[in-house]
């Protein structure tokens, strides 16, 4: 088997169990009320985080390249109320953009 | 590769680090790392997870950031059809995509020529700013984003995600 195929089962595996170990061990049981609390804080703390690695994230540093640009430009288009799609769009575009006229 | 491990960010770091040279268990470790936080995002959604083992254990493969997000309602809980239905959508979408991208991935060349890159922070900035409703939800996010800012810089990717996730207990803190 070749090193890729080993990464692939290997992180399938890892993913695998990382996602069934609260289901499995929690699955149908309402949470207590002060964990709610806790959780509903969750998807806003790892999306913001989400947004800032992979915005300024190289895998082993930070770069300000033109993936600012477009950021910028989706959270503009956010501001105007524009649709999913058309965020993401947009930040494609104004990035490829500015790689055009700079690269 | 997207069969198996569905969540796109731990591919790109496996794939990264292979494609630098480096070594398997550093590959694999990093990757695992990214989707370490799907265990917090696991039991955020563990109480409309209903069924045998076998079906929790099957429906909870489906879990994945995007999903998740959609899903959760303004009250903190999570909305179950949106979860699974959008989660399964989503599986096809990618299979799919990473199988027409295998095969026709050379003609289009560089996928950062068109900037799918910023994409993701744009889809998730889109999936985020409903979710800050209140004080607390943006006291969270920030704290999430400042943390994840701060790690950057020093540690293995998916290291400053995870740890981000401690922005959560802030939710101990009465209203």
């Amino acid at each position: 088997m070749t090193a890729v195929w080993v990464v692939v089962v290997v992180v399938g595996l890892a993913t695998m169990a990382l996602k069934a170990v609260g289901p499995l061990v929690l699955g149908g049981r309402e949470l207590p009320a002060r964990f709610t609390g806790v959780i509903a804080l969750l998807a806003p703390a790892l999306l913001a985080a989400l947004v800032v690695t992979q915005t300024l994230g190289t895998g082993d540093g930070v770069v300000v390249d033109e993936r600012v640009a477009g950021v910028a430009a989706g959270a503009g288009a956010l501001a105007l109320r524009a649709p999913l799609l058309a965020v993401v769009v947009v930040a494609a575009a104004v990035t490829a953009g500015a790689r055009a006229l700079t690269g | 590769m997207s069969a198996t491990t569905f969540a796109g960010s731990a591919q790109f770091a496996a794939a990264s680090v292979l494609g630098a040279g480096g070594g398997v268990a550093a590959a694999a470790a990093s990757a695992s790392m990214l989707n370490a936080r799907y265990a917090p995002i696991g039991v955020s959604v563990a109480p409309v997870i209903r069924g045998g083992a076998l079906r929790r254990l099957v429906e909870s493969q489906l879990i994945v950031d995007e999903s998740w997000a959609l899903s959760r309602r303004p009250d903190g809980t999570y909305d179950r059809y949106v979860l699974i239905g959008g989660g399964l959508t989503l599986y096809v979408g990618w299979v799919g995509g990473t199988a027409a991208g295998a095969f026709a991935g050379d003609a289009l060349g560089d996928p950062e020529r068109y900037g799918l890159d910023a994409a993701f922070p744009a889809l998730f900035l889109a999936l985020l700013v409903p979710q800050v409703r209140s004080r607390r939800a943006l006291a969270a996010a920030l704290a999430g984003g400042a943390i994840a800012l701060v790690l950057l810089p020093f540690v293995p990717a998916g290291i400053p995600i995870i740890a981000a996730s401690a922005a959560c207990l802030l939710g101990l803190r009465g209203e």
